[in-house]
């Protein structure tokens, strides 16, 4: 049987480029980059030729990049490091948005606790928020606006170019949080006003455990981890220079082919979403163009989203959901519940993301599959036989 | 590690006695769809015996399996017997279950118990209300 992957958000395949670099980097530059003999030195010129090629992707400095251990800890410091240099001028007021990443929403309930207060933008039925609603928000005590470039679950795309400009008018540090963006869409920190960005290598076929936080040159970090020098005082603990090597390479290739693998992407996405939107009651998530080209999120009603992923994992197929029961918690993902959908429905939902080694051979299959089951976990669902004997109401139109 | 049990697994790939009887004897329904199952038993009563059982289930695998899994173990068993089954006994049949999927053998347990309050309801059946104590939501959501 064919496997189809089709949960890229999650993680990604680590491209060839990559595995080279890095058992190039592992075999040859053993040294610690902070020895001062040869071997040494030579690993911290293949960390900052890394850093190089990664700032040269989003039109950065080399010295404005830090490596971090992923997406997660880059939010966690950039939200800690714009946290600390408002309070030091009295400023204790930050605006994000509802469905963030957790990494971003649980960093903003410790610091609630710690005694800021958090706005959390509504980001609507299409999932996306507007700059006019963060230039709202705006208080004389903000001291940083983060909202995500493109939403890990539902895929939609932030207009990050206008809110940075607010942000920029306003004095206010931006951050944001292209965990999804990086490498599949074009990023220009200075265009787009960027303050703050976290990246994370797994994403675009790169190692996992490896990361990036941008900061702009003027915006003093935080440490999270102390305890030695590198990354400039900024992240203590030896370089990992192999990971960091990997995530260049994967990253410079990503984004050399970035054009035409969006191209693929969004035209099988398209005929995806084409497929699956012939399912009865079942719905699109999110803004049908401004979304990744390879973020495909649906909700079926009458049935539960982990049977579908069980049965689907079954067939080849490889995807997510954002359901309670997939989480591990009581109630379904916070990305759904924040674009308006009620319980019953973000329990169904199916999350496809696609991968460049996609062609429209996957696709019908997906199609068909995913019908298959959504109409045979429905023929067994009395939720299922409730809605259509009207006994419950629908949510979606047929 | 796979997350469920070979007999999980089977019982959620080959569902038993998934269905409705239209003239039903007892029909017991749990859980809600804001919670994200729902368990429906169907039941065929003769001589006090259960002679026919089928069942709906909206939820995950392992709701599903647990539905499977109880209506097995009380096809052609005394109402006694069916009363008597329990969560643990319906978990233990299926080779365990992972700590945060025990709920789905807890609905497996209430839906068996209200078609057989049904029964009685609709017999005039005399009963101890104590051994039918309100279902609630096995997962504590605050529904």
């Amino acid at each position: 049987m064919k496997r189809i992957y089709a949960d890229n958000a999650a993680t990604t395949p680590v491209s060839e480029t990559a595995i080279r670099e890095m058992v190039r980097c592992m075999r040859e530059v053993y040294g610690n980059p902070s020895s001062l003999y040869e071997i040494g030195q030579q690993a911290k010129e293949e960390l900052e030729k890394a850093r190089a090629q990664i700032a040269a992707c989003f039109g950065a400095q080399p010295r404005e990049i830090i490596f971090t251990s992923g997406g997660s800890e880059a939010d966690n410091q950039a939200l800690r490091s714009a946290a600390a240099l408002g309070a030091r001028k009295g400023k204790k007021h930050i605006i994000s948005t509802a469905f963030e990443h957790h990494a971003v929403l649980h960093t903003l309930r410790a610091l609630q606790r710690e005694g800021f207060e958090v706005t959390l933008l509504d980001v609507h039925e299409n999932g996306i928020v507007t700059a006019e609603e963060v230039a709202a928000a705006l208080r004389p005590d903000t001291c940083l606006v983060s909202v995500m470039f493109a939403n890990n679950e539902i895929g939609t795309i932030q207009p990050v170019e206008e809110i940075g400009a607010v942000c920029r008018r306003a004095g206010v540090l931006f951050h944001t949080d292209a965990v999804q963006a990086a490498g599949h869409l074009a990023i220009d920190v200075g265009r787009m006003n960027i303050d703050l960005m976290a990246v994370s290598a797994h994403k675009f076929h790169g190692p996992k455990g490896v990361g990036i936080l941008y900061a702009r040159r003027g915006v003093a970090l935080t440490p999270l981890i102390e305890g030695g020098a590198q990354e400039r005082g900024k992240r203590a603990g030896t370089e990992n220079v192999p990971a960091a090597a990997g995530m260049a390479a994967a990253l410079r290739e990503t984004c050399e082919k970035r054009e035409e693998t969006a191209a693929h992407l969004t035209a099988l996405r398209d005929r995806l979403i084409e497929g699956l939107s012939r399912i009865p009651y079942a719905q699109l998530n999110g803004d049908r163009e401004r979304r990744l080209p390879g973020n495909v999120s649906f909700c079926f009603e009458g049935i539960e989203g982990e049977s579908l992923l069980l049965l689907l994992d079954d067939r080849g197929i490889c995807a997510s959901s954002g359901s309670a029961c997939t989480s591990g918690s009581l109630d379904p993902s916070h990305v759904l519940l924040a674009i308006g959908r009620p319980h019953e429905v973000a329990h169904g939902s199916l999350r496809l993301t696609l991968g460049a080694e996609w062609d429209g051979d996957d696709v019908e299959t997906v199609i068909r599959e995913v019908s298959g089951v959504v109409a045979y976990l429905r023929g067994m669902s009395p939720f299922w036989r409730d809605l259509t004997t009207g006994k419950r109401p629908h949510v979606f139109e047929k | 590690m796979a997350l469920y049990s070979e007999k999980v697994m089977d019982h959620f790939r080959h569902p038993r006695n998934v269905g409705v009887i239209e003239n039903a004897d007892g029909v017991g329904e749990v859980g809600n769809p804001v919670c994200g199952d729902i368990m429906k038993i169907y039941l065929k009563i003769e001589n006090d015996t259960v002679t026919d059982v089928k069942f709906e289930t909206f939820g995950c695998g392992s709701a599903i399996a647990s539905s499977s899994m109880a209506t097995e173990m009380i096809m052609g068993k005394p109402l006694s017997e069916a009363l008597a089954l329990t969560n643990q006994a319906v978990t233990e049949a299926l080779d365990g279950l992972p700590a945060h999927k025990l709920h789905c053998s807890v609905l497996a347990e209430e839906a068996v118990r209200a078609a057989v309050k049904d029964y009685y309801d609709r017999n005039g059946i005399a009963y101890d209300p104590a051994d039918f104590p309100a279902e609630s939501c096995a997962h504590g959501c605050e529904v």
